[in-house]
Protein backbone atom coordinates (compact mmCIF):
# COMPACT_ATOMS: atom_id res chain seq x y z
CA UNK A 1 0.00 0.00 0.00
CA UNK A 2 1.36 3.43 -0.88
CA UNK A 3 0.82 6.17 1.70
CA UNK A 4 1.39 9.91 1.31
CA UNK A 5 -0.25 13.25 2.02
CA UNK A 6 -1.75 13.36 -1.49
CA UNK A 7 -5.54 13.46 -1.64
CA UNK A 8 -7.55 10.47 -2.99
CA UNK A 9 -8.22 12.41 -6.20
CA UNK A 10 -4.51 13.05 -6.75
CA UNK A 11 -3.70 9.39 -6.11
CA UNK A 12 -6.45 8.22 -8.45
CA UNK A 13 -5.05 10.48 -11.18
CA UNK A 14 -1.58 9.05 -10.61
CA UNK A 15 -2.91 5.48 -10.66
CA UNK A 16 -4.74 6.03 -13.94
CA UNK A 17 -1.78 7.77 -15.51
CA UNK A 18 0.76 5.13 -14.51
CA UNK A 19 -1.48 2.08 -14.51
CA UNK A 20 -0.83 1.19 -10.87
CA UNK A 21 -3.16 -1.42 -9.37
CA UNK A 22 -2.00 -1.51 -5.77
CA UNK A 23 -3.77 0.44 -3.04
CA UNK A 24 -3.01 4.11 -2.56
CA UNK A 25 -3.98 5.63 0.79
CA UNK A 26 -4.31 9.31 1.64
CA UNK A 27 -2.99 10.79 4.85
CA UNK A 28 -3.57 14.51 4.16
CA UNK A 29 -2.83 15.68 7.70
CA UNK A 30 0.15 13.37 8.02
CA UNK A 31 -1.35 11.79 11.18
CA UNK A 32 -0.34 8.23 10.35
CA UNK A 33 2.93 9.53 8.96
CA UNK A 34 3.51 11.20 12.32
CA UNK A 35 2.66 8.03 14.25
CA UNK A 36 5.27 6.20 12.22
CA UNK A 37 7.73 9.06 12.92
CA UNK A 38 8.27 9.72 9.22
CA UNK A 39 7.39 13.41 9.11
CA UNK A 40 9.62 15.53 6.90
CA UNK A 41 8.55 18.98 8.03
CA UNK A 42 7.80 21.71 5.53
CA UNK A 43 9.06 19.88 2.44
CA UNK A 44 5.81 19.86 0.51
CA UNK A 45 4.45 22.70 -1.61
CA UNK A 46 3.45 25.62 0.56
CA UNK A 47 5.52 24.32 3.44
CA UNK A 48 3.32 21.32 4.20
CA UNK A 49 4.65 18.36 6.14
CA UNK A 50 5.20 15.27 4.02
CA UNK A 51 6.51 11.77 4.61
CA UNK A 52 10.16 10.85 4.16
CA UNK A 53 10.41 7.75 1.98
CA UNK A 54 10.20 4.51 3.98
CA UNK A 55 9.06 0.94 3.42
CA UNK A 56 7.75 -1.47 6.08
CA UNK A 57 6.96 -5.14 5.61
CA UNK A 58 4.26 -6.17 8.10
CA UNK A 59 3.24 -9.80 8.64
CA UNK A 60 -0.25 -11.16 9.26
CA UNK A 61 0.04 -10.60 13.02
CA UNK A 62 0.77 -6.91 12.45
CA UNK A 63 4.42 -7.25 13.39
CA UNK A 64 7.07 -5.35 11.45
CA UNK A 65 9.44 -7.81 9.79
CA UNK A 66 11.56 -5.47 7.63
CA UNK A 67 12.09 -1.75 7.35
CA UNK A 68 13.87 0.31 4.71
CA UNK A 69 14.87 3.85 5.67
CA UNK A 70 17.30 5.33 3.19
CA UNK A 71 19.87 8.01 3.91
CA UNK A 72 19.06 9.78 0.67
CA UNK A 73 15.55 10.29 -0.62
CA UNK A 74 16.57 9.71 -4.22
CA UNK A 75 17.33 6.12 -3.22
CA UNK A 76 14.42 3.69 -2.92
CA UNK A 77 14.04 0.01 -2.11
CA UNK A 78 14.57 -2.10 -5.18
CA UNK A 79 11.91 -4.53 -6.33
CA UNK A 80 14.24 -7.54 -6.08
CA UNK A 81 15.07 -6.59 -2.50
CA UNK A 82 11.41 -6.38 -1.56
CA UNK A 83 10.58 -9.67 -3.26
CA UNK A 84 13.46 -11.34 -1.46
CA UNK A 85 12.35 -9.96 1.88
CA UNK A 86 8.71 -10.88 1.34
CA UNK A 87 9.81 -14.51 1.53
CA UNK A 88 10.11 -13.86 5.27
CA UNK A 89 6.34 -13.96 5.35
CA UNK A 90 5.99 -17.69 4.58
CA UNK B 1 38.27 34.64 -39.64
CA UNK B 2 36.05 33.49 -36.80
CA UNK B 3 35.71 29.84 -35.88
CA UNK B 4 32.64 28.56 -34.08
CA UNK B 5 33.60 27.52 -30.54
CA UNK B 6 31.88 24.18 -30.69
CA UNK B 7 33.46 22.64 -27.53
CA UNK B 8 32.07 25.49 -25.45
CA UNK B 9 28.51 25.19 -26.71
CA UNK B 10 28.52 21.41 -26.83
CA UNK B 11 29.81 21.33 -23.26
CA UNK B 12 27.07 23.65 -22.09
CA UNK B 13 24.35 21.80 -23.99
CA UNK B 14 25.59 18.51 -22.60
CA UNK B 15 25.53 19.79 -19.02
CA UNK B 16 21.90 20.91 -19.39
CA UNK B 17 20.79 17.73 -21.18
CA UNK B 18 22.59 15.58 -18.60
CA UNK B 19 20.82 17.40 -15.79
CA UNK B 20 17.38 16.67 -17.20
CA UNK B 21 18.31 13.17 -18.30
CA UNK B 22 18.42 12.07 -14.68
CA UNK B 23 14.73 12.81 -14.28
CA UNK B 24 13.72 11.74 -17.79
CA UNK B 25 15.76 8.55 -18.16
CA UNK B 26 18.10 7.44 -15.41
CA UNK B 27 15.64 7.69 -12.55
CA UNK B 28 13.73 4.72 -14.00
CA UNK B 29 16.61 2.30 -13.47
CA UNK B 30 17.66 1.65 -9.85
CA UNK B 31 21.28 1.18 -10.93
CA UNK B 32 21.57 4.74 -12.26
CA UNK B 33 19.01 6.20 -9.88
CA UNK B 34 20.50 5.24 -6.53
CA UNK B 35 23.94 6.53 -7.50
CA UNK B 36 23.93 8.76 -10.59
CA UNK B 37 27.14 7.44 -12.09
CA UNK B 38 25.85 7.88 -15.66
CA UNK B 39 25.16 11.54 -15.01
CA UNK B 40 28.50 12.00 -13.27
CA UNK B 41 30.29 10.58 -16.32
CA UNK B 42 28.35 12.82 -18.69
CA UNK B 43 28.99 15.85 -16.47
CA UNK B 44 32.70 15.03 -16.58
CA UNK B 45 32.62 15.05 -20.40
CA UNK B 46 30.68 18.32 -20.33
CA UNK B 47 33.21 19.87 -17.94
CA UNK B 48 36.11 18.85 -20.17
CA UNK B 49 34.37 20.34 -23.21
CA UNK B 50 33.66 23.56 -21.36
CA UNK B 51 37.29 23.80 -20.30
CA UNK B 52 38.47 23.22 -23.89
CA UNK B 53 36.03 25.84 -25.12
CA UNK B 54 37.18 28.31 -22.51
CA UNK B 55 40.80 27.74 -23.41
CA UNK B 56 40.05 28.17 -27.10
CA UNK B 57 38.30 31.49 -26.44
CA UNK B 58 41.20 32.75 -24.38
CA UNK B 59 43.75 32.05 -27.12
CA UNK B 60 41.82 34.31 -29.49
CA UNK B 61 42.26 38.09 -29.67
CA UNK B 62 38.59 38.88 -29.35
CA UNK B 63 37.62 40.17 -25.94
CA UNK B 64 33.95 39.48 -26.52
CA UNK B 65 34.66 35.79 -27.10
CA UNK B 66 36.44 35.57 -23.76
CA UNK B 67 33.61 37.19 -21.84
CA UNK B 68 30.99 35.02 -23.53
CA UNK B 69 33.04 31.87 -22.96
CA UNK B 70 33.56 32.71 -19.30
CA UNK B 71 29.83 33.30 -18.89
CA UNK B 72 28.75 30.09 -20.63
CA UNK B 73 31.31 28.05 -18.73
CA UNK B 74 30.09 29.49 -15.45
CA UNK B 75 26.50 28.61 -16.33
CA UNK B 76 27.52 25.07 -17.19
CA UNK B 77 29.40 24.72 -13.92
CA UNK B 78 26.38 26.07 -12.02
CA UNK B 79 24.13 23.44 -13.62
CA UNK B 80 26.53 20.67 -12.65
CA UNK B 81 27.03 22.02 -9.14
CA UNK B 82 23.30 22.34 -8.63
CA UNK B 83 22.75 18.71 -9.56
CA UNK B 84 25.55 17.53 -7.29
CA UNK B 85 24.21 19.61 -4.42
CA UNK B 86 20.59 18.47 -4.92
CA UNK B 87 21.57 14.83 -5.01
CA UNK B 88 24.38 14.42 -2.53
CA UNK B 89 23.43 17.09 -0.03
CA UNK B 90 19.77 17.93 -0.54
CA UNK B 91 18.73 14.30 -0.80
CA UNK B 92 20.32 13.54 2.53
CA UNK B 93 18.45 16.19 4.47
CA UNK B 94 16.18 13.66 6.10
CA UNK B 95 14.79 13.44 9.64
CA UNK B 96 16.22 10.68 11.84
CA UNK B 97 12.86 8.92 12.28
CA UNK B 98 14.18 7.10 15.35
CA UNK B 99 10.60 6.67 16.54
CA UNK B 100 9.61 4.55 13.54
CA UNK B 101 8.48 1.01 14.41
CA UNK B 102 11.44 -1.36 14.53
CA UNK B 103 11.62 -4.97 13.36
CA UNK B 104 9.72 -7.08 15.90
CA UNK B 105 7.44 -4.24 17.00
CA UNK B 106 3.78 -3.95 16.14
CA UNK B 107 2.96 -1.67 13.23
CA UNK B 108 0.61 1.04 14.55
CA UNK B 109 -2.91 0.54 13.22
CA UNK B 110 -4.45 3.25 11.06
CA UNK B 111 -7.57 3.92 9.01
CA UNK B 112 -7.08 5.94 5.85
CA UNK B 113 -9.01 6.68 2.66
CA UNK B 114 -8.07 4.93 -0.57
CA UNK B 115 -8.18 6.47 -4.06
CA UNK B 116 -11.90 5.63 -4.41
CA UNK B 117 -12.80 7.27 -1.13
CA UNK B 118 -13.18 3.99 0.78
CA UNK B 119 -11.91 3.59 4.32
CA UNK B 120 -9.07 1.11 4.70
CA UNK B 121 -7.70 -0.05 8.04
CA UNK B 122 -4.40 -1.89 8.45
CA UNK B 123 -5.70 -4.45 10.94
CA UNK B 124 -8.77 -5.13 8.81
CA UNK B 125 -6.58 -5.60 5.76
CA UNK B 126 -4.38 -8.10 7.58
CA UNK B 127 -7.35 -10.17 8.77
CA UNK B 128 -9.57 -10.08 5.66
CA UNK B 129 -9.04 -13.05 3.33
CA UNK B 130 -8.10 -12.29 -0.26
CA UNK B 131 -9.52 -14.77 -2.78
CA UNK B 132 -10.22 -17.21 0.04
CA UNK B 133 -6.73 -17.19 1.58
CA UNK B 134 -5.48 -15.19 4.55
CA UNK B 135 -3.02 -12.44 3.59
CA UNK B 136 0.60 -13.17 4.50
CA UNK B 137 1.29 -9.53 5.17
CA UNK B 138 1.29 -6.02 3.85
CA UNK B 139 4.00 -3.81 2.39
CA UNK B 140 3.65 -0.19 3.47
CA UNK B 141 5.34 2.25 1.14
CA UNK B 142 5.46 5.80 2.48
CA UNK B 143 6.37 8.34 -0.17
CA UNK B 144 6.77 12.11 -0.40
CA UNK B 145 3.70 12.76 -2.49
CA UNK B 146 3.00 15.78 -4.71
CA UNK B 147 3.43 13.61 -7.80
Amino acid sequence: MAISVDSPETSRGLMQQQGYTFTFLSDPNAETIRRYDLVHAGQGEGGHDIARPAEFLVDSTGTVRWIHLTENYWVRARAEEVLEVSKLLK
Amino acid sequence: MRRFNWPLWLGFLLSVVTFFSYFAVFIWYPVTRDFPWANLLLFLVAAVLLFLGLRRAFTSDRRRSKILAAFVTTLGVVVIAFFLFAFFIGGRQLPASSGAPQVGQKAPDFTLTDADGKSVSLNELLSTPVNGTAPKGVLLVFYRGYW
